[in-house]
């Protein structure tokens, strides 16, 4: 990613590294990524089950638990280490500049609260002591995500609103700090098209509002596409490619990539076979050696069977870890 | 609501009769209800109706699936699409309507007949995890549709049916004495596949068969449905709310809105040419890959409850196009296009005659 023009990076991920330990060892689910989100910019997190995008973005927020830890990297927020922070600490930046919206409202939402109660809470932990203030806070941010009627609203308890409404309220709770840097982790892979459609649109518009930084985790690659500045795109816990959304989109370097997009049935002739990637994803204690993509992937040489490629870069600042780089003339 | 119901189902039989249809339904309806409670129950034996809400999943469908064909069935959750899907496989009875398979209605037959229609129509569930018995062993799995259905056969030849099953999908027949949580996701749906096959059947009910699927394992599943058609010379309907995995594989598409088919259209007319303004709604939210940067400009509005649909058009409260007759008139199925029907106010002097 390149620096030239762009202002300082909201957050800067370095080196982060976060393993699952059990009797048999420590497995890394996220093995040592480098990331940047800049003010104003949505990064598209990208990868299948288990690839460890979601591990990534709660890893940034500082909530893994055991068996899960945090071994290794930096997460500079505004230039300062969220690693370094005491729990205490990191409970009042989580939730006010730095606020996560979950792919299950459900889970993320308190069952035996109002709505408005949920939120006027989360303003009471930052700090609004006047109730009255607070729950007109609540009433204009749920207005803010396009629920109608929030005034009624707040009075209902979440199993008495859609699936749609729900992941709005939970979006609602996550912009009362007007957050600098927002991670969404699949908010609207439970949705049907059209209320995603509306969400996304609600976001969007959100987010261009506040200026702040969105990193979007998701496996869908049409959403990311039409959302993101800038692709991540993750496999066995490396990102093996990031850059500009059109580079890695229109010509990608990493097979993985490759193979993603061809895997979309879109440009394919309806009815003939599909380019598809063989195989399955590496469970986490069974990471193959060398390159990790190297059993499923058409270009796997000896080196790959050995040896981790090294990152490489080239001028369009894009990034990737393969030892057989796509030509770039071929187009998916 | 019911009269105009009726009436739109009368004129449809008159203008579309595809050759050699291998399932085809007449005014097929699904009603939901809840046990009455004591009260209720001593009302009607009083001799008054009580009022127990009906939710009408789906609502008076025409359709018929063409031998060979792959017929994809969009909608939105809650749209009926599924309860459709299980009317079709026969695990679920009709409230209303009529089934026919190879021309013979479902209802009254008996026998072998029975039994061919019950073994020729087979059903791929969406959840991989859920569908499979997880203290079964995978041949144990495969062999029961056996058992239960062909007692003909000896043990050997069950055995051998179960191998032939697993190689068709592409598992290694060492894999039949494990388990379903031995299996990965994709593996785990290639089981489902192969214990719908083993009967042999002519018609898979595919209900969402890889939504629950990383992209790179759809993929391979969409390829192996086709195969298996092209094999078997199957027919599918494929239920789906991605409409680009539809496209890729279906030859005609019905678009499924609260309990009613709304369009139903050649796949390529259909995206081509959208009719229905629910249908171009959906297509212009499917994300792309070749879209970026996009304003999201969302239809406005959610699914109604089942339970109190709008009147008139279901559609109208979200729709663009609404005029002042969408809310009070029921729109009738329209043929615009040999092959191409839509219940649509918009295309009420569009009919063609045939």
């Amino acid at each position: 990613m390149t620096q030239d023009s762009k202002p300082t990076p909201v957050l800067d991920v370095r080196g982060l590294q976060t393993v699952f330990h059990d009797a048999k060892g420590a497995w890394p689910a996220v093995d040592g990524i480098d990331l940047a989100l800049y003010p104003g910019e949505v990064l598209g997190l990208v990868g299948e089950s288990g690839s460890g995008k979601s591990v990534a973005g709660f890893s940034i927020m500082g909530l893994i638990d055991p068996p899960g830890e945090i071994i290794a990297g930096e997460v500079l927020f505004r230039g300062e280490d969220l690693r370094a922070k005491s729990e205490e600490e990191l409970r009042r930046i989580r939730g006010i500049a730095l606020a996560m919206i979950f792919q299950n409202p459900l889970s993320t939402l308190n069952p035996v609260l109002r709505i408005g109660e949920q939120m006027t809470e989360v303003l009471s932990e930052h700090g609004h002591d006047d109730p009255e203030a607070a729950q007109r806070l609540a009433v204009e941010s749920l207005r803010k995500v396009g629920i109608p009627a929030p005034e009624e609203r707040i009075y209902q308890y979440p199993h008495e609103l859609s699936g749609g409404m729900r992941q709005r309220v939970a979006i609602a709770i996550a912009l009362l700090g007007d957050p600098a840097v927002i991670i969404a982790d699949e908010p609207t892979t439970a949705l049907d098209v059209t209320i995603q459609g509306q969400i996304i649109a609600e976001l969007q518009k959100l987010q261009a509002d506040s200026g702040a930084g969105m990193i979007w985790i998701s496996h869908d690659l049409g959403v990311v596409a039409e959302l993101a500045d800038h692709i991540a795109v993750m496999y066995a816990g490396n990102i093996v490619e990031m850059g500009p959304t059109d580079a890695v989109l229109d010509h990608p370097r990493h097979p993985y990539t490759l193979g993603l997009l061809a895997s979309v049935p879109g440009d394919a002739d309806p009815g003939a076979p599909l380019r598809q990637v063989p195989g399955n994803a590496p469970p986490l204690s069974r990471r193959p050696l060398g390159c990790p993509f190297h059993p499923r992937c058409e270009f796997a040489s000896d080196i790959c069977r050995r040896e981790m490629p090294p990152r490489a870069t080239d001028d369009v600042g894009r990034s990737y870890l393969c030892h057989h780089p796509v030509s770039q003339r071929a187009a998916p | 609501m019911m009269d105009s119901q009726q009436t739109a189902a009368g004129r449809t039989e008159v203008t579309s009769v595809p050759e050699d249809p291998i399932l085809s339904m007449r005014n097929l309806s699904r009603v939901f209800t809840r046990q009455p409670v004591l009260a209720e129950t001593l009302l009607k034996l009083l001799g008054r109706t009580p009022d127990i809400p009906k939710l009408r999943a789906v609502r008076s469908v025409d359709l018929s699936v063409r031998r060979g064909e792959v017929l994809g069935l969009v909608g939105e959750s809650g749209c009926g699409k599924s309860t459709l899907g299980r009317m079709m496989a026969g695990i679920l009875p009709a409230s209303q309507g009529a089934l026919a398979y190879e021309g013979a209605e479902v209802a009254g037959l008996r026998g072998t007949a029975l039994r061919d229609f019950t073994l020729g129509v087979q059903m791929v569930f969406q959840d991989p995890y859920s569908s499979l018995n997880p203290r079964q062993r995978v041949a144990s799995i495969l062999a029961e549709p056996l058992k239960v259905h062909r007692p003909d056969l000896s043990r050997a030849e069950i055995h051998a049916r179960v191998d032939a099953a697993l190689a068709e999908v592409g598992l290694d027949v060492s894999y039949r004495d494990r388990f379903p949580h031995q299996f990965s996701g994709g593996q785990r749906q290639r089981i489902g596949i192969a214990r719908a096959l083993i009967v042999e059947p002519r018609f898979l009910v595919c209900d969402e068969p890889i939504a629950a699927l990383d992209v790179s394992i759809q993929a391979q599943v969409i390829n192996l449905f086709l195969d298996l058609r092209r094999k078997h010379n199957l027919t599918y309907l494929f239920i789906s709310h991605d409409l680009s995995v539809v496209r890729h594989m279906a030859d005609r598409v019905a678009i499924m809105y609260l309990g009613e088919i709304v369009e139903l259209a050649p796949t390529a007319e259909l995206f081509a040419d959208p009719k229905h303004p629910y249908t171009r709604t959906l297509l212009e939210q499917i994300p792309s890959v070749r879209n970026r940067k996009r304003s999201f400009s969302a239809v406005k509005g959610e699914l109604p409850s089942p339970l109190a649909p709008p009147p008139g058009c279901p559609f109208h409260p979200r729709c663009p196009a609404a005029m002042p007759q969408c809310s009070v008139e029921v729109p009738q199925k329209r043929q615009i296009a040999p092959g191409r029907t839509v219940s649509c106010h918009l295309y009420d002097k569009d009919q063609i005659s045939t």
